[in-house]
């Protein structure tokens, strides 16, 4: 990545020895620019060269863990500017603030207790932010150990005094929490500080280039931007200018993850606004609102944001029985691309008419576009029906199609020997459907 | 160290369209919304110009929706008069009204003609003083007997007229033009479809100043992403100078969002944590809109009026100068 075999081949050692186990520095230099080979395998490269080299060769964003055990947060080893090109990896960590002179513990108990699901996903907030609101050392050591001691998720402990930092920072070795912020001024203890318990660090600058210069100064690589704008619309240029130079250019300085704080005093206004930072790059997002209605959408948001573009998401393909089925039960039958499947399952649930839901595979395909497609169809769904081992779970031959696709009703019927009844188009149509046609 | 910006280096330009006439133009609206117009990616006023600040629409039935209670307190007394909802949506802040004639549905009982849509046209021109855009109800045939008769009927008032389809698009291009009106070109989530339905349109004769891009949205937490990056890749197209991809873009974010569960389930339906139907619905509704508005969207189509105060707040923010 970034070099050519022939730049590469410069930095090595030119002496043919085979030992990495290609012929000729030229093989070994092409091998190592198409990613088939790493330096490693070179005994003889000097260190100057591997420098360069790894320098050269390494993702344009560095990827950077905070958190232990189950709740290891990835960030940052981005790609691509947009979704198209390829993909987004690492979904933007989603951090609540709690000042240290609040009342921590039920703060964060109600940080631990927002937990939300739909369509077979669940979401959880990733970090708390344990803030030095009150100035003082002592408090802010307080509420991190209270935070550590209520919750698993990443912490994030946010103060610029670098002598409250070393104090809450001790014994956290085993947490990795994410340390805010090195500046200017305190940037030599803030990496000491890090380095001694392994924890990524934020560095905040001014502006643009304060956090640049910073970050190529402080001599430590575990580290995490903030440009310091606060404002939407220039945290967003600032976001965007990180993640375009550091792709585009390969400005090492910009080759890190990036947090991003909300300010909107309205927790809706904050969503929105945590929205925009989440769609245009930073890697964190810091929110002080606790309201459902906020994160339940952010959350969503960003799960679609960060959904891989080249691959349908799609549930196995099968037969589903939702609730206590009989064989009296109706079946219905919808395709297994997962958005569709799960609001179908969600509203035959909602019947409380126990049902079998068949997931018919489409490869992950909407039930308009697969019958388009000539995959959702009756000459297809016939055969299968016919064999399908939903024959011995009923004692009945009635299935139930998407109203969209009334027109393979026919074929189907003629292929499988099973009666059609053409259900709702719209899966919000279900319920008053069962209750006029299943008597639900 | 110093920092270089980045700039993208576009050639390309956003068309810019012009909806609505004023009386000094023929018209009767008391002021035009222009569209689009950008030469930069959304936002990024550092490296490009945004003339136009994206608007939006309030949606308007000719037909009693099924919206349910969410929306029964903020338009239940006005939504059997098209005309009185149209005047609603304007003090609620719609920039645009967008009126759907969901009634002339041939599949409906008592389905409209199309002189009765021509008539409801008018009287939502004369009770209200901001552009309009009108959708047919979404039956080939029927929408260019409806369109036909809407398009004279708002003759002068500089109008978009749609969703002029693949298949049907002809008549509607064809009545836009003798108008003098815009016409909205709908294409299903499908960049080669949007392109090439804008070439067929242009094909006819309609002005590139005339001609609006419905890309198709799904709503949060169903396929917006689809969209999202459909509608990226239109404005990236259009920035580097492809003309074709370069039309003003709809958001159809009221009626995608209100489709989901998440926003109109009442609480003792709702999933966990999904708490209280009325903050849900309306985030459900403005997360949608603030997605798409980041990939490129130029006009929003909006229902709650407490998601549409958000929206407008929010894109306040985002129109900040951010010059470096």
């Amino acid at each position: 990545m970034g070099l050519t075999g022939l730049a590469i081949f410069k930095l090595l050692p030119k002496t043919n020895c085979k030992e990495c186990g290609v012929p000729t520095c030229m093989a070994f230099a092409m091998a190592l620019a198409s990613g088939k080979a790493t330096l490693e395998q070179c005994p003889y490269v000097s260190d100057e060269a591997k420098e360069a080299l790894e320098s050269a060769t390494a993702p344009p964003i560095k990827l950077v863990k905070a958190g232990a055990g189950d709740n290891v947060l990835e960030l940052g080893d981005e790609q691509v500017m947009f979704r198209h090109d390829k993909t987004f990896y690492h979904p933007t960590g989603v951090f609540i603030e709690v000042a240290d002179n609040a009342d921590v513990a039920a703060k964060v108990d109600e940080i631990n207790g927002l937990v939300f699901e739909r369509v077979g996903q669940k979401y959880e907030v990733d970090g708390v932010a344990v803030v030095n609101a009150s100035g003082n050392a002592d408090t802010f050591k307080d509420a991190v150990a209270t935070a550590a001691g209520k919750t698993d998720k990443v912490l994030l402990l946010v103060s610029e005094d670098a002598a409250a930092m070393e104090a809450a920072a001790a014994g956290l070795e085993e947490r990795k929490p994410i340390l805010y912020a090195a500046n200017a001024d305190n940037y030599e203890k803030m990496v000491e500080i890090a380095k001694k318990i392994g924890a990524p660090l934020v560095v905040k600058g001014k502006n643009l280039e304060d956090v640049a210069d910073l970050a190529g100064k402080v001599g430590y690589k575990e580290l995490i931007l903030d440009s310091g704008e606060r404002e939407t619309s220039k945290v967003i240029a600032d976001l965007t200018q990180i993640r375009r130079q550091a792709i585009k250019k390969r400005f090492r300085p910009f080759g890190y993850p990036t947090i991003a704080f909300t300010t909107e005093e309205d927790p809706y206004m904050e969503a929105l606004q945590a929205q925009a930072y989440v769609s245009k790059y930073a890697s964190i997002v810091v929110l002080k609102t606790t309201e459902l209605a906020s994160l339940l959408t952010l959350f969503s948001w960003r799960s679609n944001l960060y959904t891989d573009p080249q691959k349908p998401i799609a549930v196995e393909p099968g037969i589903y029985a939702i609730g206590e089925v009989t064989p009296d039960s109706p079946v219905y039958i919808t395709t297994n691309f997962s958005l569709t499947f799960y609001t179908v399952q969600t509203e035959v649930e909602a019947t409380r008419l126990p049902s079998y839901l068949i997931a018919y595979e489409t490869e992950g395909l909407s039930v308009l576009t697969a019958w388009a497609g000539g995959s959702f169809i009756g000459e297809n769904i016939g055969p299968w029906l016919k064999d399908s081992e939903i024959n011995e779970k009923v004692n009945h031959k009635q299935l139930i199609i998407p109203g969209g696709v009334a027109a393979i009703k026919g074929k189907i019927e003629e292929l499988s020997g099973w009666e059609v009844t053409v259900g709702p188009r719209e899966a919000n149509g279900i319920s008053s459907f069962a209750k006029l046609k299943l008597g639900a | 160290m110093p920092v270089q910006i980045l700039k993208e280096k576009f050639t390309g330009t956003v068309q810019e369209v012009v909806l609505g006439a004023t009386k000094e133009e023929g018209g009767t609206r008391s002021n035009t919304v222009k569209l689009g117009g950008s030469s930069t990616l959304p936002f990024l006023q550092y490296e490009g110009d945004i003339p136009n600040r994206p608007v939006i629409a309030l949606e308007v039935l000719d037909i009693k929706p099924d919206w349910g209670e969410a929306f029964e307190p903020y338009y239940g007394d006005v939504w059997s008069d098209p005309a009185a909802w149209a005047k609603k949506t304007e003090e609620l802040g719609a920039d645009v009204i967008y009126l759907k004639l969901a009634g002339a549905d041939p599949e409906l009982e008592n389905s409209k003609s199309a002189d009765e849509c021509a008539k409801i046209v008018k009287a939502v021109l004369e009770n209200t003083s901001k552009p309009l855009m009108v959708e047919g109800p979404g039956h080939p045939e029927k929408d260019n007997d409806v369109l036909q008769a809407v398009g004279e009927a708002a003759a002068g008032e500089n109008i978009a007229i749609g969703l002029a389809e693949k298949d049907n698009y002809r008549s509607i291009a064809a009545a836009a033009m003798m108008g003098k009106h815009c016409v909205i070109g709908r294409s299903p989530v499908d960049i080669n479809i949007l392109k090439q339905l804008n070439i067929m349109i242009a094909d006819m004769g309609v002005a590139p100043n005339k001609i609006i891009n419905d890309p198709m949205s799904s709503g949060l937490g169903y396929g917006i992403e689809y969209s999202y990056s459909i509608m990226e890749r239109a404005r990236w197209g259009a920035l580097i100078g492809d003309k074709m991809m370069a039309f003003p873009v709809v958001c159809l974010a009221g009626p995608e969002a209100w489709r989901a569960k998440e926003a109109y389930a009442p609480l003792e339906e709702a999933g966990p944590g999904w708490g209280e139907q009325k903050p849900r619905g309306i985030m459900w509704e403005a997360m949608t809109a603030a997605s798409l508005l980041q990939a490129g969207g130029d006009l929003v189509l909006m229902r709650h009026p407490e998601a549409v105060k958000l929206v407008k707040k929010h894109i306040d923010d985002l129109m900040k100068p951010n010059l470096y």
